[in-house]
């Protein structure tokens, strides 16, 4: 990475959030006129405990500089229990992302209510100043190795054998 | 192949200001699978819909993308116009770019970078999506009301008011609940048999209501508008079809026994009802204090019984009815203090009582008639104190809640107490006063006014002086010890969930908290609703309160019950867990994780594991479409990928992650 690039650095941050709080209070976010950083690309799911761990790994193979997995607050999950798992499981995600040689500091899962647009936008624009910082990630891989990406067999298997529709 | 159409929305110009749309319509018709892209000013408007319709005309269009506001806001309205094109509604995406592109970011330029990634994220995804066709449900127009308190009963003439069927269980002989054991109800001191019994005879009178007194709900299964429950009729050993009611056996019975509903303030027989305006008014035989049914001997019922209605032979019986909706009312019972407060004297001193006790001893149908006594010896008491938050507010003791009613119940004591003991003292010890409530902070100044003394401080001890307890505390705001030489104790007891409401909830598949209460959907916005469909709150059962908001919660559940029992079928979401047979190795992890119990393992046919050909049954996950709400919890627990989301299907988030890294 030259110098000049370091300046122009604009990190790609993907963000799993779930429909029922964190989605809406990105919404919020929105409706109040706040403003964050461009970096952030949110993806819709029902739930965080939706969240495959490999759907992580799998953009971090393809790029991502960052990963947000964002929810309701434990206690608070539409659907009861979603967060809980998410919660234990993305513990966990930290250290499998260490030993694959990706800084945990990419990778952030955070608790934001429907209500809490503030706390949607102070987390984004946290995430992409400490991810702008560390620089882009040396984790992706490239397409022709990606198409065989070990942490996501058996999707991708899956993806492969529907093919294109 | 795909045949996508993109339709970048300008919003007038709350997208447009912000985002190039041009540019990000001209870069979408190069997208994979984009067969034709346009922008306009107003997508969601008729014309702009006219737009979309005659484009998946002229292009063939098979799947849409829409960049415009939230999905959250116009997702149902683009369905519905794919509905009516004959596209299926569920092939379109929408390309959020007004709520977290548009108004989120100044810069236009990295704005209109994002709102590209999104589209191009939306039709990788797009392209992915499948048909879905939502399930009609069928719905069982018959209401189950588990519970006979005031809360059941309210929900249950509701529910029949509004021409639906309901039956009603209730596991003591008689409805009624705690409410018919008070004697005056806050903040109007009107008397509660009053006012509940009633609403209790409405219930036995009501042609639409079918009251099972004496039974228990055993097994609960299927989903909202398809529940099949066993109902356990409890042996009662006098058959109620052609029972009278007259009394006869009751008053003969030889058996005696502390009465439950006096709190042991009383005797009652071992055929009885309940109390005198029991409903139904018809006795059944406490088979655990019945001297015929324990040793054979005795009779006498059965020989004084004019129309030969006691069968010593009764047994309990299981029957299965259909319902559509559930109503949870199972109430509440005060804590046992006795077990929790030794400094109390842990039920050793008998002129220590509960609230509920004083209820009984207050109550002019009580056992006492009204008059207010020491149990220990009969005498009038001359001073008493009232503790408040005995069991609530108390971490230490197991519970960090208010019970939210005592307050007001405290203050009612005391003017009841006013009433009927001539110069009579009134201590009451609290911590806070909590009287948030039509009139409530009026009754407590009143109760002030009328001579009750609050003193701020958690009662230490209660020992024995002679005849008189004492009470002593530490009065925070004098920032002394007090000692109160005290006639008769009262304890306002903690609200705790009714005995057996977790297994109720166990059966229903709904959630309770740390303390055991049933746990709303949504604390605000859906209050009554558990997160079962087709389950409703109503009551104390929910947490506690009193009886007026007992009553709006029921009749707050009872609304929700008519509003479902009023549609013949439902739609059920199409969104929803699906099961690949071959890979699935019947684990059940999958089932473990579901919060809503809607995957339950089935078998099919296949092949001994081992490398063997022999055939065998193999377990494999089954999901319920009724049950099943979409939360996707299953796909991520399941080792093999054989469970996955309609609608979110792992290679649909794979595509769109993939899309942003082209």
């Amino acid at each position: 990475m030259g110098i000049n690039e370091a300046t122009t650095y604009e990190p790609k941050i993907l963000a799993f959030c779930c429909n029922w709080c964190t989605y809406t209070g990105a919404d919020l976010a929105g409706l109040n006129r706040m403003k964050y950083p461009a970096n952030v690309r949110v993806v819709r799911v029902p739930c965080s405990g939706r969240v495959n761990p490999q759907f992580i790994l799998r953009a971090f193979a393809r790029g991502a500089d960052g990963v947000m997995v964002c929810g309701c607050h434990p206690g608070d999950c539409h659907y009861t229990t979603g967060n809980y798992f998410t919660r234990r499981r993305f513990m966990l995600m930290k250290k499998v992302l260490e030993f694959n040689g990706i800084e945990p500091q990419r990778f952030h899962a955070r608790w934001i209510s429907g209500s809490e647009a503030a706390k949607f936008r102070d987390a984004v624009t946290e995430v992409a100043q400490v991810v702008k910082a560390l620089g882009p990630a040396a984790t992706k891989v490239t397409t022709q190795a990606s198409s065989k990406a070990p942490a996501s067999a058996d999707i991708e298997s899956s993806v492969q054998k529907e093919g294109a529709l | 192949m795909s045949k996508v159409g993109v339709f970048v929305c300008h919003c007038g110009t709350n997208i447009a200001a912000a985002v190039d749309v041009v540019r990000a319509c001209e870069a979408a018709k190069s997208m994979p699978g984009v067969v034709h892209a346009a922008e306009y000013k107003y997508m969601c408007s008729e014309p702009g819909q006219q737009m979309i319709l005659d484009a998946i005309k002229e292009y063939g269009l098979k799947r849409i993308v829409i960049a415009s506001c939230s999905p959250r806001m116009h997702e149902t309205t683009f369905r519905k116009m794919l509905k009516k094109s004959g596209v299926n509604e569920y092939l379109i995406e929408i390309a959020n770019i007004r709520e977290q592109v548009a108004w989120v970011h100044d810069d236009k330029e990295k704005a209109t970078e994002k709102a590209i990634d999104l589209i191009r994220m939306a039709v990788a995804k797009v392209c992915r999506d499948e048909p879905l066709k939502s399930q009609m449900i069928p719905i069982t127009k018959r209401a189950l009301v588990i519970g006979g308190g005031i809360a059941g009963i309210q929900a249950a003439l509701d529910i029949a008011d509004a021409g639906h069927e309901v039956t009603l269980v209730e596991r003591e002989p008689s409805i009624g609940g705690r409410m018919v054991m008070l004697d005056k109800t806050f903040p109007t001191l009107d008397c509660s048999a009053c006012i509940s019994t009633p609403k209790m005879v409405d219930v036995s009178a009501h042609p639409n209501i079918r009251l099972l007194a004496y039974s228990e709900v055993a097994k609960v299964e299927g989903y909202i508008g398809n529940f099949t429950v066993t109902i356990r009729q409890k042996a009662r050993y006098v058959n109620h079809d052609i029972c009278t009611g007259c009394g006869a056996c009751s008053e003969k019975c030889p058996a005696k026994v502390p009465s439950a509903f006096n709190k042991g303030l009383s005797k009652r027989p071992a055929i009885y009802t309940l109390f005198p305006q029991a409903v139904p008014a018809k006795p059944v035989i406490d088979k655990d204090s019945c001297i015929k049914l324990k040793s054979g001997k005795c009779g006498v019922c059965e020989k004084i019984c004019p129309l030969g209605c006691i069968n010593y032979e009764d047994e309990d019986m299981e029957f299965t009815e259909d319902f559509g909706a559930i109503v949870t009312a199972t109430g509440y019972q005060t804590a046992d203090w006795a077990q929790m407060y030794d400094e109390y004297g842990a039920g050793r001193f008998p002129d220590v009582i509960d609230g509920l006790t004083f209820e009984r001893l207050v109550n002019a149908s009580g056992p006492t008639e009204g008059h207010i006594v020491r149990p220990s010896d009969g005498t009038e008491p001359k001073t008493i104190s009232i503790i408040k938050c005995v069991g609530s507010r108390d971490p230490k003791k197991g519970r960090a809640y208010c019970s939210r009613a005592c307050c007001m119940y405290a203050a009612k004591h005391a003017r009841q107490i006013f009433g009927k003991i001539e110069g009579v003292r009134v201590f009451i010890f609290y911590i806070d006063v909590r009287t948030p409530g039509k009139g409530y902070e009026e009754f407590y100044d009143k109760t002030r006014e009328d001579g009750a003394i609050y003193v701020r401080g958690r009662v230490s001890r209660i020992y024995k002086e002679g005849d008189t307890l004492i009470c002593q505390a530490e009065d925070s705001l004098l920032g002394k010890q007090v000692r109160v030489k005290s006639d008769l104790v009262i304890l306002e007891t903690a609200m705790e969930p009714a005995e057996g409401s977790a297994s109720v909830a166990g059966m229903l598949g709904a959630a309770v908290d740390g303390d055991g209460w049933l746990t709303e959907a949504h604390p605000k916005l859906r209050p009554v609703e558990t997160q079962v469909g087709g389950v409703f709150l109503a009551g104390v059962c929910q947490g506690p309160k009193d009886i007026p908001d007992t009553v709006s919660q029921a009749s707050a559940a009872a609304a929700k019950v008519i509003g479902l029992l009023n549609k013949n079928e439902m739609e059920s979401s199409p969104m929803i867990a699906s099961v690949e047979a071959d890979k699935c190795s019947g684990c059940s992890a999958c089932e473990a994780i579901c919060p809503y119990k809607a995957i339950t393992m089935g078998e099919q046919p296949g092949r001994e594991a081992g490398g063997n050909s022999k055939k065998v049954m193999r377990p494999i996950a089954v999901v319920n479409a009724g049950l099943c709400q979409g939360c996707g919890a299953c796909t991520v627990a399941c080792r093999t990928g054989a469970i996955d989301l309609l609608g979110y299907r792992n290679r649909q988030i794979l595509e769109e992650v993939d899309a942003l890294w082209v």
